[in-house]
């Protein structure tokens, strides 16, 4: 299976668990949903609720097709204010 | 001027106001977010406010304009902060003109709702105890998202 390079940040409460800011990745995740997947393997990620995802800087559906190049942000449950 | 911006300086109202004035307007509203010294039935001594900053920018100047249009303001600015905050410190300002005063008050009151649950943004506490969290706010989420009319719900 043809793998893709892919750029991962990290925020809040998933940033602490990684340790870092961000990431490049080969993966053979297609999908931001077989992503997270593989990251939570390796991570161990709390279910912090729900997750929303964002690719290259834009809310993204978790079905979506992943390509090479892609940024991808994982949204824990937002807090501002 | 619809815009929603983050700032790693200390926030100074004053120079926000300028930019709403408008001859056209007669209502202005105004919110602030201040840094609370407790939670839950915990002291806090101080806040950390990290943004993931592009898709924040978009999103909160999505929600200013939609406040704009749906309640006919005129203008509207909304600036959050980043970074660590003491208590007492301004968080958050909202800012909306308007030809009259109806519309600044609801476009103020649907910003600070929208960006508190759309806009990617997390807080972390720092309690006196020394542990700290993040604040998780889905609770909050879910009763803005009920107390919102039905035609703003989204899919």
């Amino acid at each position: 299976m043809a793998s893709r390079k892919l750029r991962i940040e990290y925020f809040a409460i998933l940033r602490e668990r990684t340790g870092v800011n961000g990431e490049e990745l080969d993966t053979e995740a297609t999908t931001p949903a077989e992503l997270f997947e593989e990251l939570s393997q390796r991570y161990a990620f709390p279910v912090p609720g729900q997750l929303k995802v964002a690719i290259n800087d834009e809310f993204s559906d978790w079905q979506t097709s992943l390509a090479d190049g892609d940024s991808v942000v994982f949204i824990p449950p937002v807090a501002g204010g | 001027m619809n815009l929603f911006k983050l700032s790693a300086e200390s926030l100074r109202p004053e120079d926000f106001r300028e930019h709403l004035c408008d001859p056209a307007c007669g209502g202005f509203s105004t919110f602030e977010g201040w840094v609370r010294n407790q939670n839950e039935g915990r002291e806090v001594m101080e806040l950390e406010y990290q943004a993931y900053e592009p898709l924040a920018v978009k999103e909160g100047c999505r929600i200013v304009a939609e406040a704009s249009q749906r309640y006919g303001a005129s203008n509207a600015l909304c600036v959050h902060r980043v970074g660590v905050l003491a208590i007492g410190e301004l968080a958050v300002w909202v800012g909306v003109s308007a030809p009259h005063r109806n519309a600044a008050f609801a476009a103020c009151r649907f910003i600070i709702d929208e960006v508190k649950h759309r806009v990617p943004i997390w807080k972390k506490e720092h309690y006196s105890d020394g542990n700290s969290g993040w604040v998780n706010r889905e609770v909050c989420a879910e009763q803005a998202a009920n107390s919102r009319a039905p035609s703003s719900r989204r899919a």
